[in-house]
Parts: C-alpha cells; sequence; structure tokens
C-alpha cells in the first residue's frame, strides 16, 4: 500500500532509527549473540557486504541526484573511515571499499544526518531507481524525470509487501529524446512520452537485465498515463512476486520469468491486477507529486552573455577541446552541463578522492545552482552552469585532475571492481581499463576514434555492462589464470543491443593487442570521423572486426 | 573455495578467512589467526585440515566464512596457487595502500 512516510518531516529520524538498529546489531554480532548467518541479512539490508579484503558499504543516492551537503558528506565518510576515496557505480551509487564492521553505525549515523542511507542497497528488494545524469537540464527532454523517481523512491522505501522478492529489482526512468538511462536493461524501464494528445505518459518495458543471461527488456505498455504509474508498477511487481521463480537464484529476476511465461501472458495479467491496484490509489499520490514537481522546479537561471567562454575557447585549445567533448546541450540558453570524468589518466575509473568530492561540492555551490548528479557511466555532472563561469569552473578542475578531456571517448571506460576488491570476482577488471586507456592516449588517437564505448566486468554478474559495451570485456578464470572474453556490437543507449562474443578469451597482457586490432580495422573500414565504431558494426557485420581480432584464424 | 577440497601431500592448503571486526584477510596457525600468510598453517593431512576448519568455523566471533585454499611451500613460508589467493594476500593492484604498504614499512 502506498506509504509515504519515509518522506515527511521525520524521514531524518527514519534514518536515524535504522542507523540506530544496525548498530544494536552490530553490537550483538561482536558479542556473540548473534550468528553469521543472523546477521548476514541484518548487514545486506543497510548495504554492507564482505569482499575481498574488507567489508564494503554501498550507499544510495537516489537517481544520483545529491546536493553539495550530502557530498561532503561522502567526502567525511572517505576520509574518515576509508582510504581517501569513493567508488561511484553504474548504478548512480557509491561503494566505500575499506570500513571496518565497527565504524559502520557511525558512517550510518553521518549519512543520516545529511539524509543519506544505504537502505535497499541490497537484497531482493526494489533497489536505487536510477535516471538520467541531465535529468531537468539536458534540451532533449520531454520533461524532468527526478518528481518520478523520487515518487518510486519513497514508495518503494519499506513498502512492506516487496522486500522479499523472487531477486532484486531495478528501475530506470528517463525523459530525453535520446535514451540515456539504459532503461531496456532494467526490471522496469519507464520512458516519458507525450501522446498524440500531448498529454506525458510513460513508455513501460519490462524484463531487461544482464547477468548470465541477458537479455533486453520488451514494451509492455506503449502509453501509461502519468496518474497510473504507481498502480501499474505495482501491479508489475505483484505479477512478479506471484510468478518469479524461487527454485533458481539464478532464474528468478524477472527477465526470465518474462522469457519463460511470455510477454503476453504476463501483460494480461499485469493489467488485470492493475485495474484493482487503481482502485486503491485514491490520490494521494497524486497529491505528492504534485508537491515533488514543485520541489523540482528549475533553479533560477541566469541571462548573461557569454562572451567569455567564446573568448577562453579561442585562446585555449585544451579548454575548447574539453568543452567539445564534456559539455551537453543545456535546456536554457547560455547553459550546459559539464561533465567531469572520473577516468583520468591511472585513475580507477569510478574513484573520487575526499578532495575531489569537496572540490565538486564548493563549485556546484558556486556555480552549479546547488545541484551535482552522479553518472551511469561512472563520472560525476554538474547539471546547471552558466558557459561564462566554465572557464574559471576548468581552472579549478584542471589543478583537482577533474578535467580529463574524454567524456564519451575510448578512455572513457566503465569497470566494475574486478578481482581487486570483489569476492565474486572471476578475475580483475581495473588494471585492463587502465591499460586500453592509457594506450590509446599514447597513440594520440582518443579524438580521432570519437565516440567510443569500453564496458568491463570481472565476473558474469555484469555489474561492468559489458553486454552493452560497443566492445565489451568479461574476465574469467582460465585454470587459475585470468582470461578475458570479448564481445562486439552491444549497445545500452538508443539502439539497445546486447553484445557477441567474438570468440576465444585472450590472456590479460594480449588484451590490448587485441582491442588495437579491432579499432584499427574500424578506422581503416569507417566511411568517415561521423561514423562511430557502433554504426560501422551495425553497417559491415562482425566478420570484419572478428578477422581483426583473430587474424591467425581469418588467414588460414 | 570450495570446503570440500582435501589437502593432501600433492596439494596443500591453508585456512584463511576474514576478520570479523576489520574484514581484513587472516590465516589460521595453531587454532589462532594471524594477518601474515607466511605465518600460516600448512595442512598436507586431509582429516587433520577438515577438522581445523571445523574448529576455525566455530570461531565465528573471531573470523567470518572460513575456508580452505591450495597453497604450496615456498622459502618464506606458504605461497598462493591461485591469483585470488594473492590478491587476498597482496591487497589491490590498483592502489599501493593497504597491505601493500603495510608490508613495505612492516
Ligand atoms: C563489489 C560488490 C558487488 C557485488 C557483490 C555485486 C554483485 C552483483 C551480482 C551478484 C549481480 C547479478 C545479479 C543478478 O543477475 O541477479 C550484480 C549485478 C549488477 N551489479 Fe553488482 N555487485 C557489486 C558491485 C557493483 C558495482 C561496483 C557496480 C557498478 C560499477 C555494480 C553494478 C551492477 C549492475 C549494473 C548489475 C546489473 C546487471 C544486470 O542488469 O543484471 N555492482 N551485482
Ligand atoms: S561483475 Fe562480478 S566482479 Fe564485477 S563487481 Fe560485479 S560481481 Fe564483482
Amino acid at each position: 500500500m502506498f506509504d509515504a512516510r519515509p518522506n515527511t518531516s521525520s524521514n531524518l529520524d527514519y534514518y536515524r532509527h535504522r542507523a540506530a538498529q544496525f548498530r544494536s546489531q552490530v553490537a550483538r554480532r561482536l558479542d556473540g549473540s548473534l550468528t553469521e548467518e543472523e546477521f548476514r541479512p541484518l548487514r545486506l539490508m543497510n548495504g554492507v557486504y564482505l569482499q575481498l579484503h574488507a567489508y564494503m558499504l554501498r550507499v544510495a543516492i537516489p537517481y544520483g541526484t545529491i546536493n553539495p551537503d550530502q557530498m561532503r558528506t561522502l567526502a567525511l565518510l572517505a576520509q574518515k573511515w576509508d582510504k581517501g576515496y569513493g567508488h561511484f557505480t553504474t548504478r548512480q551509487n557509491i561503494q566505500f571499499n575499506w570500513p571496518k564492521l565497527v565504524d559502520i553505525p557511525d558512517m550510518l549515523d553521518a549519512l543520516a544526518e545529511a539524509g543519506l542511507h544505504a537502505i535497499q542497497t541490497s537484497g531482493n528488494t526494489i533497489r536505487n531507481v536510477t535516471t538520467d545524469a541531465f535529468a531537468g537540464a539536458a534540451a532533449d527532454e520531454v520533461m524532468d524525470p527526478r518528481p518520478y523517481a523520487e515518487l518510486l523512491r519513497l514508495w518503494s522505501t519499506d513498502h512492506g509487501e516487496f522486500q522479499f522478492l523472487p531477486r532484486k529489482f531495478k528501475i530506470a526512468i528517463s525523459a530525453g529524446a535520446k535514451e540515456r538511462a539504459v532503461i531496456a536493461a532494467h526490471d522496469i524501464g519507464l520512458r516519458i512520452v507525450r501522446n498524440d494528445a500531448g498529454e506525458t505518459g510513460f513508455q513501460v518495458w519490462i524484463g531487461g537485465g544482464l547477468g548470465r543471461t541477458p537479455l533486453l527488456g520488451q514494451v509492455v505498455r506503449e502509453f501509461l498515463p502519468e496518474a497510473d504509474l504507481l498502480p501499474y508498477v505495482e501491479a508489475i511487481l505483484m505479477t512478479y512476486n506471484l510468478a518469479g521463480r524461487r527454485d533458481n537464484k539464478y532464474k528468478a529476476r524477472i527477465k526470465i520469468t518474462v522469457a519463460e511465461r511470455g510477454l503476453d501472458v504476463m501483460r494480461e495479467e499485469i493489467e488485470a491486477e492493475f485495474i484493482n491496484r487503481r482502485a486503491v490509489f485514491t490520490g494521494v499520490d497524486q497529491k505528492l507529486l504534485a508537491d515533488l514537481k514543485a520541489q523540482y522546479a528549475a533553479p533560477n537561471f541566469r541571462h548573461e552573455p557569454t562572451g567569455d567562454y567564446e573568448a577562453e575557447r579561442a585562446k585555449s585549445g585544451a579548454f575548447r577541446s574539453w568543452t567539445d567533448t564534456n559539455l551537453s546541450a543545456h535546456k536554457v540558453e547560455g547553459y550546459a552541463s559539464v561533465t567531469l570524468t572520473l577516468k583520468a589518466p591511472g585513475v580507477t575509473p569510478g574513484d573520487a578522492s575526499d578532495e575531489q568530492m569537496r572540490l565538486v561540492a564548493s563549485l556546484a555551490e558556486r556555480y552549479g545552482h546547488s545541484d551535482i548528479r552522479i553518472a551511469h557511466d561512472q563520472n560525476i555532472v554538474l547539471p546547471h552552469v552558466h558557459k561564462s563561469d566554465l572557464p574559471a569552473i576548468y581552472r579549478e578542475l584542471v589543478e583537482a585532475g577533474l578535467a580529463t578531456a574524454n567524456a564519451g571517448l575510448i578512455s572513457d571506460i566503465i569497470a566494475c571492481p574486478g578481482m581487486d576488491y570483489c569476492a565474486l570476482a572471476t578475475a580483475r577488471s581495473i588494471p585492463i581499463a587502465q591499460d586500453i586507456a592509457d594506450h590509446f592516449r599514447a597513440r594520440g588517437l582518443e579524438d580521432e576514434i570519437g565516440q567510443f564505448n569500453i564496458r568491463i566486468s570481472g565476473c558474469i554478474n555484469a555489474c561492468g555492462h559489458h553486454h552493452l559495451g560497443h566492445i565489451g570485456i568479461l574476465g574469467l578464470d582460465r585454470a587459475g589464470v585470468e582470461n578475458y572474453q570479448i564481445t562486439l556490437g552491444g549497445d545500452g543507449y538508443e539502439i539497445p543491443a546486447i553484445g557477441q562474443r567474438a570468440g576465444a578469451g585472450f590472456p590479460g597482457e594480449e588484451v590490448v593487442p587485441a582491442i588495437d586490432r579491432v579499432v584499427t580495422a574500424y578506422l581503416a573500414l569507417r566511411d568517415g570521423p561521423q561514423e562511430r565504431f557502433i554504426d560501422a558494426y551495425r553497417r559491415l557485420g562482425a566478420a570484419p572486426f572478428k578477422a581483426a581480432l583473430y587474424p591467425e584464424t581469418a588467414n588460414a | 573455495m570450495s570446503k570440500t577440497f582435501t589437502p593432501s601431500p600433492e596439494t596443500p592448503a591453508v585456512i584463511t578467512a576474514n576478520d570479523l571486526r576489520m574484514g581484513h584477510c587472516v590465516w589460521m596457525l595453531d587454532g589462532s589467526w594471524t594477518a601474515d600468510p607466511g605465518k600460516a598453517q600448512l595442512f598436507e593431512d586431509g582429516p587433520r585440515a577438515e577438522l581445523a576448519l571445523l574448529e576455525a568455523e566455530a570461531q565465528g566471533h573471531i573470523v567470518v566464512g572460513a575456508y580452505l585454499a591450495e597453497a604450496k611451500r615456498g622459502p618464506n613460508g606458504p605461497e598462493a596457487t591461485h591469483f585470488r589467493e594473492e590478491f587476498r594476500r597482496r591487497g589491490p593492484s590498483n592502489y599501493f595502500h593497504g597491505k601493500q604498504a603495510e608490508t613495505v614499512t612492516a
């Protein structure tokens, strides 16, 4: 049933209360009154995993939106209870790799004071709702998806009926004419659209997910009126909760339920349930939505000339190249959204230091209407920046190592923690990502290659979204040695596609040369600089790229 | 990291786990725990190793997730045979911190 309790003025109290609860659970674990078997589900309910070298705390950043004070709190956690950095994930969250169990209650207390928490960042529940990092700013947006994301968050937090789903459940929502939230790879994907009558509503996708059985979502409803969002999503969840398999963890995601039973059967059941659920929603959700829309009203944009910005572009090649790659079109004249990539040379993809986090907080306050986003591609976005402020921002970013001009380029790689941290990993991903980035930088080819997505996971769970990389890399264990399987042609955005396995895997030291051969083949085969790798791949098929990967077989 | 793995003179093993309070990797020696894998006890006898593993599992107030990991005899004590265990011994490869740094200063 709809319950907005966590969002009322008492929401901080609620987070404090949850932190206190966990403090007592930790104390009881340490004094021996709870066994690990009893404690494990309790710690997972609070985002605490035990990884290879340490505990890991996953903190929710709802739809990647965070304010400067909250960012400073994350910096504090990194500095005081970790080793001075945090890892931003593809799910717009942050993970801390080194907390001690005894410190985690203090960390949760600090988060609670900032309105943050780790609730439902693990377990078979509805996880953090994700969205476009440019929400509320993008020039091509139908409307700001964040009020709906917040509505979904409030509804799903502590939702009594959906705490023990067959498996984890991920919802993504996007509103750009261009799709940027990877909705096809989510359990539910929502795309905000306008119908012929000019009303806004949602195109609803279900059954997407990667992992060991990668499947793209399918459209279950072409147009869902805005007011029906919660009852319809609830109907999907209820149908899944009943029909989803619980006998086999690997077949428990809704993607398998949809694949096994068929989309039409699911649709029929969802629609039937929707009628019942619709009747129960008497309007409190709509009142709340109206409040949320007011809360997410656009900031007070300035109207000023951008001459300084143009002058700096003319003067400085480095500034120009950074603005060429790292700015996105804003809906308001004179503004831009700025991507700060966490992919500087030698840096672990997605990591930010406590000092970098504090700088971002301060820049957002001074120049960015106090709005910060964590992007799906493990980068940070300042969504609303007036162009006249960009030269000043750029200077500070350069000093902090946050001005790498590579957003969307071949060195802007998504990589999961892999065997360097993750207890489930079968191989490392971080050093492979770093080697590939270094290699193409050293060859000076990055700009020439253009938009290129490489994604790496350290095991079949696919946290690094390797299936959706134009080139995907999956780390495996072949008889005690790291081995990397390559997939080609994946895409998470406009034309969702699961990459196809190219052939036998490569030992770690052969990955960079192999990728280099594919990229070199692409540069020779493309129609021109405007044809991205993925476009060339679609036009030419896999054969020429496979031949580049496996030259011996091609010549045989 | 199967617990059904049985050590033998050809495939010796150590018992390893994570420290409950701190989370770091630890290795068993004579029923107690050390953060130095070189000091770990190397088991070549299946039944003795199984017994020691039961003992390790009974120490749930000190460690989490004890298991047998294949190892080999080295000049400075047991060495890992699988790269996963090598990472648990050394720490992550992306930063020079954690165990690498500690080993150097020690
Ligand atoms: C280190 C701790 C982590 C653990 C133990 C972990 C575990 C898992 C597991 C078991 C799955 C597969 C779930 C399933 O198919 O049912 C999964 C999926 C996923 N994880 Fe992680 N993960 C971790 C870290 C991360 C990080 C750091 C990221 C982002 C960089 C991430 C992003 C994802 C995503 C996006 C998926 C979804 C793949 C899909 O669509 O099925 N995870 N994770
Ligand atoms: S893909 Fe595998 S190795 Fe990478 S974070 Fe996920 S579970 Fe760990």
